[in-house]
């Protein structure tokens, strides 16, 4: 039976077109996954189902009656709820407290006793294990999201959609959440698990829906399909995939050392310790990987290293020059280019046109200014040229940056900080929220910068990616180095055990293929 | 095809985000919203027992029906649109400089300091120009202070420049009744009258002076460093997006410094020319808030140095027709400031609008919205 059934489904924001005409079913008692590529109108079609926005035309039908939600209210309380990517607690508050915010029926004092003993009962039936007497702020990333399923059981949720919920997890948190979908799903719910990877959604499914451009493509029995068949539907075009072995580095240990972190040691935004005593070294014509899981410091690490945030103790050498205390300005004229992880916040400046957006970083060199004064011709060739050897899809130099899709605005963002032939690169998540098209054009330039000599500090959760393009890759776990492992035949179980600083350099686990960490790694059709 | 909407209960509406403010809207909100203001002002005028025809007519013959009027509001648009140059430029950083009518003060007390005290004995060819420079310094320094205070301490410098009008307003109060009061001026808070090598020509028989050709050079020179230096560059990265002007090296609080004092040197050398072309002295009430009446012109120029110009044009005949009013009718002088707020109140709707659209919830089926059909 259907638990939920979305008919003819368009939802239009101002012009833009996020579903069209969508057809969407999901049965009791499966995993039904919603695969497509960033923007393909996943995210929409689920939040309608959920009731946070109203579509434009079509039908939502729960158990075969048609419902009109006017509000996510509406929906839970037809036993639809969805795990967003960004959580929805209340930081100060407990666990339970969370569970019963926003429902009515409380008199004035909350009895949270017996909504502390449901969660804990429902916890334990799932694997969902969380202390509901925990406040949300002591409770890890992977806790919190459990805490969010448990919210929407404790309110009688028979349909859970989770959006993207692996993002921010670890290897082995990942694993967890997947048999814990498929527990459910065998105790009679309905799990809806919207993604864009490949091999989680294989490991996750039973039926698979494909949404290309905001339409349904099809939708397959995980059985009768395979990853090629979900990646052709997926980009409607056959893939490469994630890039294929490359050799390895250029000069190998014989290169120079462009970049040197040593003992460095650094503030996060709250004043607490987000690095401590880091060792990095990156040669020139290397890629070296940062795997971990967001918020160990990852993002402090590129700031410091680019003079966007003071060290407290340590040092940073690019090219054998101490650039520990140099201005962002300093550390770009000594040849770094930083493509960082906020691209929209910090990397461009989405209200200004292509042209200026690409001078970003050239503006006072000649020839675009002489003086005081800008030289329109010339910033107008600099911007077609590095358009059109970077391939970013743009009506003109002249259209705002925020018209571009997320995968031209990082090729955009390419352009300019590759354009100066920089000697050490700092590239933060550079394909999150990028289409699998862009996401390899950007794969292609980091390997021919690494090719020409450049030093590349390769960021990324992502342990894929990571492995496919970098020649050793170092995990960071509460700001320290865990370990530094060559990347050609690196042990994914390890990695994802030192990525939830399970084990220390050298420990027994070493080696030792985790049944667990492989579920995200390996090709489930072949 | 069958149809299903949602139902909903009627009239209701809601606020949806443009995805592009069209141009044509972007043009229109500033008219529609100045219409309003008149229509609102309309009501308020009929509830005085007034029509309002009649006083707007009073109000456009005075500010644009004779020479004189006309050569008035120029009169009037020379500090107005110096000091909402310089408004505006802050505004384009974000600089929330509230601050210009101080900043006037400021300049007209250094210009006069200048001519009465410092080089009286000069020839006008050196006098003016000394003046002009004086006035730029005399406001610079007012606009440095709010903009040092937010560059190193991070205070909000709304609050900051707006306390600062108080002090540099009751400043020249204290100058023109203390120390630099006319000892002849038979007990009329004033300095002594400047040289006549300190007076900006006249265009006579008016009173329009060569403080238009400052403030047209203003403009020009706005126009060329926000276009074409990478100065104005800078500018524009910082206002559109702070963390991507730091992430690209630039330096952001030597920027609000600079900044802070072009916008407060403007609105200094509208305080000069007040002096030098108008009064011919300090004296009490040197500006009726021109520094004010300049944030609501440099708003509804949207910040463009030449649309500038225009605006503060306008907004002076409509100073000048408030005064023609109090003069011909009788009328409370408050009417022009009473418009004025009206048109700003409108002006900030209609930008929330031209953001932002109201759309009505629809009822029954909607066939238009399905692409099948289409």
């Amino acid at each position: 039976m259907n638990a939920v059934e979305l008919t003819s489904v368009t939802k239009r924001f101002g012009s833009v077109v996020a579903n069209d005409n969508v057809t969407f079913a999901a049965q009791v008692g499966e995993v039904h996954a919603l695969l497509g590529e960033n923007g393909a109108g996943k995210s929409t079609l689920m939040s309608v189902l959920a009731g946070l926005y109203r579509p434009d035309a079509g039908t939502i039908a729960v158990n075969g009656a048609v419902q009109h939600f006017r509000s996510p209210r509406d929906a839970i309380a037809q036993g639809i709820g969805m795990v967003y990517q960004h959580f929805m607690l209340v930081d100060s508050l407990t666990v339970a407290e969370n569970a019963m915010l926003g429902q009515a029926g409380h008199g004035v004092r909350l009895h949270t006793a017996p909504v502390e003993r449901e969660l804990a009962e429902l916890g334990q039936r799932y694997g969902l294990a969380v202390d509901p007497r925990a406040r949300i702020w002591q409770l890890s990333v992977g806790e919190q999201q459990r805490v969010e399923i448990l919210r929407l059981l404790y309110r009688g949720a028979k349909v859970l959609v989770f959006d993207e919920p692996t993002a921010v997890l670890t290897p082995q948190e990942a694993a967890g959440l997947i048999g814990t979908l498929r527990d459910m799903a065998a105790d009679g719910l309905c799990i809806i698990f919207i993604s864009h990877k490949l091999d989680e959604v294989l490991a996750v499914a039973d039926r698979i829906t494909v949404l290309r451009h905001g339409r349904t493509v099809t939708t397959v029995e995980r059985r009768a399909t395979n990853r090629h068949e979900l990646a052709r539907l997926m980009v409607g075009r056959e893939l490469m995939g994630v890039v294929a072995d490359q050799p390895q580095a250029v000069a190998g240990d014989a290169g120079v050392v462009n970049l040197e972190v040593r003992g460095l040691s650094a503030e996060g935004d709250k004043g607490v310790r987000a690095l401590q005593g880091v060792e990095l070294q990156v040669r020139s014509g290397e890629i070296l990987g940062i795997a971990g899981v967001a918020g160990n410091g990852q993002r402090e690490l590129a700031e410091v290293i680019t003079g966007l945030r003071r060290a407290t103790s340590g040092e940073v050498r690019i090219g054998g020059q101490d650039t520990t205390r140099c201005s962002p300005r300093e550390i770009v004229a000594a040849g770094v280019a930083h493509i960082p992880e906020d691209r929209n916040g910090t990397g461009l400046i989405p209200s200004l046109d292509l042209q200026d957006n690409l001078i970003l970083k050239h503006y006072r060199q000649q020839p675009l200014a002489r003086g005081l004064f800008l030289n329109g011709a010339a910033i107008g060739n600099f911007a077609d040229r590095l358009l059109s050897k970077y391939n970013v899809a743009a009506p003109s130099r002249a259209a705002k940056a925020r018209l571009l899709s997320g995968g031209n605005q990082q090729k955009l963002l390419l352009a300019r900080e590759l354009s100066g032939q920089p000697r050490l690169i700092v590239a933060v998540h550079p394909t999150r929220g990028v289409d699998v098209g862009a996401t390899e054009a950007i794969h292609h330039l980091l390997l021919a910068q690494r090719s020409r000599g450049a030093a590349v500090l390769l960021i990324s959760e992502d342990l894929d990616e990571l492995l496919a393009l970098s020649d050793r890759i170092a995990v960071l776990y509460e700001g320290k180095v865990m370990d530094t492992v060559p990347a050609r035949g690196a042990d994914v179980g390890y990695l994802g055990l030192l990525m939830a600083g399970g084990a220390q350099s050298g420990a027994a686990d070493h080696g030792r293929p985790m049944d667990t960490g492989g579920i995200i790694n390996q090709d489930v059709a072949h | 095809m069958k149809l299903e909407t949602r139902r909903v209960r009627p009239g209701l509406w809601r606020i949806e985000r443009r995805t592009a403010p069209t141009a044509g809207v972007a043009a229109l909100v500033p008219l529609v919203s100045i219409l309003l203001a008149l229509l609102l002002g309309a009501l308020l005028l009929l509830l005085a027992g007034q029509n309002p025809l009649v006083v707007y007519g009073a109000m456009l013959n005075g500010a644009f029906g004779s020479l004189n009027g006309v050569a008035e509001t120029i009169v009037k648009t020379i500090p107005l649109s110096l000091a909402a140059l310089g408004v505006g430029i802050a505004f384009r950083m974000l600089l929330w400089n509230i601050g210009a009518e101080g900043q006037l003060y400021f300049g007209a007390i250094a210009a006069t300091g200048l001519a009465l005290y410092v080089m009286p004995w000069a020839p006008t060819v050196v006098l003016l120009p000394m003046m002009v420079l004086a006035g730029f310094v005399g406001g610079a320094l007012w606009g440095l202070i709010p903009g040092a205070l937010r560059a190193f301490l991070n205070v909000n410098e709304i609050i900051t420049s707006l306390m600062l009008n108080y002090v540099a307003i009751l400043f020249s109060e204290y100058l023109v009744h203390g120390p630099w009061r006319n000892p002849q001026g038979l007990g009329f808070p004033g300095t002594r009258t400047l040289p006549d090598s300190a007076w900006l020509p006249r265009l006579s028989p008016t009173r329009v002076h060569l403080g238009l050709l400052l403030a047209v050079i203003a403009a020009g020179v706005l126009f060329v460093i926000l276009r074409r230096t990478w100065w104005g560059y800078e500018i524009r990265v910082i206002g559109e997006n702070q963390r991507a002007a730091r992430y690209a090296g630039i330096n952001i609080p030597r920027n609000m410094l600079l900044v802070m004092a072009v916008s407060g040197g403007l609105a200094g050398i509208a305080g000069m020319s007040e002096v030098a072309g108008i009064a011919h002295q300090l004296q009490r009430s040197l500006s009726p808030g021109y520094g004010y009446t300049a944030i609501i012109v440099a708003w509804l120029a949207k910040l463009n140095p030449w649309s500038t110009l225009m605006v503060a044009f306008l907004f002076a005949g409509l100073l000048v027709g408030g005064d023609q009013l109090q003069i011909s009718m009788g009328l409370p002088a408050a009417i022009a400031p009473m418009l004025q707020g009206t048109i700003l109140f409108f002006l900030l709707g209609g930008e929330v609008l031209s953001r932002y659209r109201l759309t009505k919830v629809r009822r029954g089926p909607t066939p238009d919205l399905n692409p099948a059909q289409r």
